[in-house]
């Protein structure tokens, strides 16, 4: 056995572990980072398969940007284990029967037929000066143009409804305008009074002798 | 760099030599990495103290030049104390990611014309990457301390960091335009000539929004609400001592001095001598690359230094407000001039 194919091996069983795991524990903050570990094995494993770019980009998004913001969330809740756990026997045929549907679908799908080594043979490994990403990059906006921006619209579609449906319009809220704070001068704030110095004490004195 | 090395690697069977290579590299950077992060302790003090008419440490040793030895002595001495309450195991995992990540992106950081452990291609997304992986250390710390202000402190920067990473993000994509590549020894490549030739210049913009992200994303002041000892006592790391809060501290000076690196490399010309293509070229040509390279990244770090001596920290809505409606607006805008410029081929950067 090769040393990539132990490290395949590593790598895919520590995703499917965790994965198994993430479903499977009653913390919810261990389910997000059970979570973050399948991404990472994931990333791993693509990175066997000489797919650089996209296993650093799941890395960036997923496990960077995304399962940051889940644990954000998820450390706030105060998620009640047992009331997520009702109804299990009731719900057990109905989600057995889903799981296996989806089993024979990816079995259908993956398997040796569609996928096998005689229809996909094993990619030729690339030369060192060989950059995946300007691989990926040049097809992307050249063939496949039409359907990346078409991705990318729905994604700001998704993005603008996202924002209207959480917008609230709170008008007694009260916050500050950051750049009138910035705009403000000594002359809006401070003023300096001119005043003559006042009169000698003893001035003062001898008029009180006067009177 | 293997060349004087080999008569050392002779002594290994033939398929070891790799690895005690690789071994050798990496010791080559940590170690003097600590010691870096050691006197960049020291000279934060000894800095902020002069700005602010004070001497600083002066008792252990000449000048207390031995002053971080004595600090870490202490520290290593000082009982764990472990929360009743703690994840024992995240508790305990936390500092750990955050030095993993402050340390791992050096791999692929070159100090010298092809002095880099690893050689990568998309080097630049690594560099990225990593440095999002290391924000799970604050979260976790903050979480698993299993009190009000460590997790406050760490949902703070688990906010804050996503802003700042964006803006980041875009500003290395200014970089990787004008480079055209991901690679960090091209980037420098790309940027010899003179110093004019450096990208500070054509992306003047793009490097103040890096560096002020920069300096946000390592916690630092006047960023540094994830800490913010005057609202939260020390945030996320409050309830470390020891050992563990030794890791934090190294992680956060070693993230600085990676930083100032990753500056120096992709908007200061790396290596490059600054003479470049003038006059004094040649009279300055004995100084190697390395040299250079650390001159830039000291002055990058005086300036975190100086910014803690010199700004109040933001508060949390206008960090927010600068990270998200300036920094990256700025950023998207620039994207857009430089494409103008790429396609014209404005000289001579985009030529």
């Amino acid at each position: 056995m090769s040393f990539i194919k132990l490290l395949f091996l590593v790598f895919a069983s520590s995703a499917v572990l965790s994965a198994f795991m993430m479903v499977t524990t009653r913390n919810t903050v261990y389910a997000a980072l059970y979570l973050v570990l399948t991404f990472f094995s994931t990333a791993l494993t693509w990175l066997l398969l000489e797919a650089e770019f996209l296993s650093i980009v799941l890395i960036l998004v997923y496990v960077g940007a995304v399962m940051v913001l889940f644990l954000f969330v998820v450390m706030m809740l105060d998620v009640n284990t047992a009331a997520t756990r009702e109804g299990f026997v009731r719900f057990l045929p109905l989600g057995a029967g889903v799981a296996i549907i989806m089993m024979l679908e990816m079995s259908l799908v993956l398997g040796p037929k569609l996928f096998g080594l005689d229809v996909y043979p094993a990619p030729v490994p690339k030369p060192a000066d060989y950059s995946n990403t300007e691989a990926i990059g040049s097809v992307l906006y050249t063939v496949y143009v039409y359907p990346f921006e078409i991705a990318a619209v729905i994604l700001l579609v998704a993005m603008v409804a996202a924002i209207m449906l959480t917008l609230r319009r709170r008008p007694e809220t009260k916050y500050q305008n950051a750049a009138a704070q910035a705009k403000v001068r000594r002359e809006d704030r401070v003023r300096i009074v001119k005043m003559d110095s006042e009169t000698r004490v003893d001035d003062i004195a001898k008029q009180g002798d006067g009177a | 760099m293997a060349e004087f090395l080999s008569p050392l690697l002779n002594l290994f069977p033939e398929g070891l030599r790799e690895l005690i290579l690789i071994l050798i590299q990496i010791m080559l950077i940590v170690l003097p990495l600590v010691i870096a992060v050691a006197y960049t302790t020291y000279a934060e003090r000894k800095i902020i103290g002069y700005m602010q008419v004070r001497i600083g440490p002066n008792r252990v040793g000449p000048l207390g030049l031995f002053q971080p030895f004595a600090d870490v002595f202490k520290l290593m001495f000082k009982e764990i104390i472990i929360p009743s309450a703690a994840n024992k195991f995240i508790f305990f995992t936390a500092p750990v990611i955050i030095l993993f990540a402050a340390l791992v992106a050096w791999a692929v950081v070159p100090f010298d014309d092809g002095w880099v452990v690893a050689d990568v291609n998309a080097g630049l997304l690594y560099v990225l990457a990593v440095g999002a992986a290391g924000v799970y250390g604050v979260i976790l710390a903050g979480w698993a301390s299993n009190s009000k202000y460590a997790l406050l402190g760490g949902l703070r920067s688990a906010a804050h960091k996503i802003a700042y990473e964006l803006a980041m993000g875009f500003a290395l994509v200014g970089v990787l335009m004008a480079s055209q590549s991901l690679n960090l020894q091209d980037i420098v490549r790309a940027q010899s000539g003179s110093i004019v030739h450096w990208y500070w210049l054509p992306l003047l913009p793009m490097f103040v929004v890096y560096f002020i992200s920069g300096v946000a994303e390592t916690n630092r002041a006047p960023f540094d609400i994830a800490e913010g000892e005057s609202e939260i006592v020390a945030g996320f790391h409050v309830e470390y001592s020891g050992m563990g809060f030794v890791l934090f501290m190294l992680a956060e000076y070693a993230s600085m001095i990676l930083i100032s690196a990753l500056t120096a490399i992709m908007f200061l010309g790396g290596w490059l001598s600054p003479f470049q293509g003038t006059f004094l070229e040649s009279a300055f040509a004995w100084i190697p690359g390395i040299i250079w390279m650390f001159a830039k990244i000291a002055v990058l770090l005086f300036l975190f230094i100086w910014f803690r001596a010199t700004f109040p920290r933001y508060r949390y809505d206008q960090i927010m407000r600068l990270g998200w409606k300036v920094l990256i607006p700025v950023t998207l805008v620039w994207i857009v001039v430089e494409g103008v410029a790429v396609y014209f081929k404005l000289g001579p950067w985009f030529a």
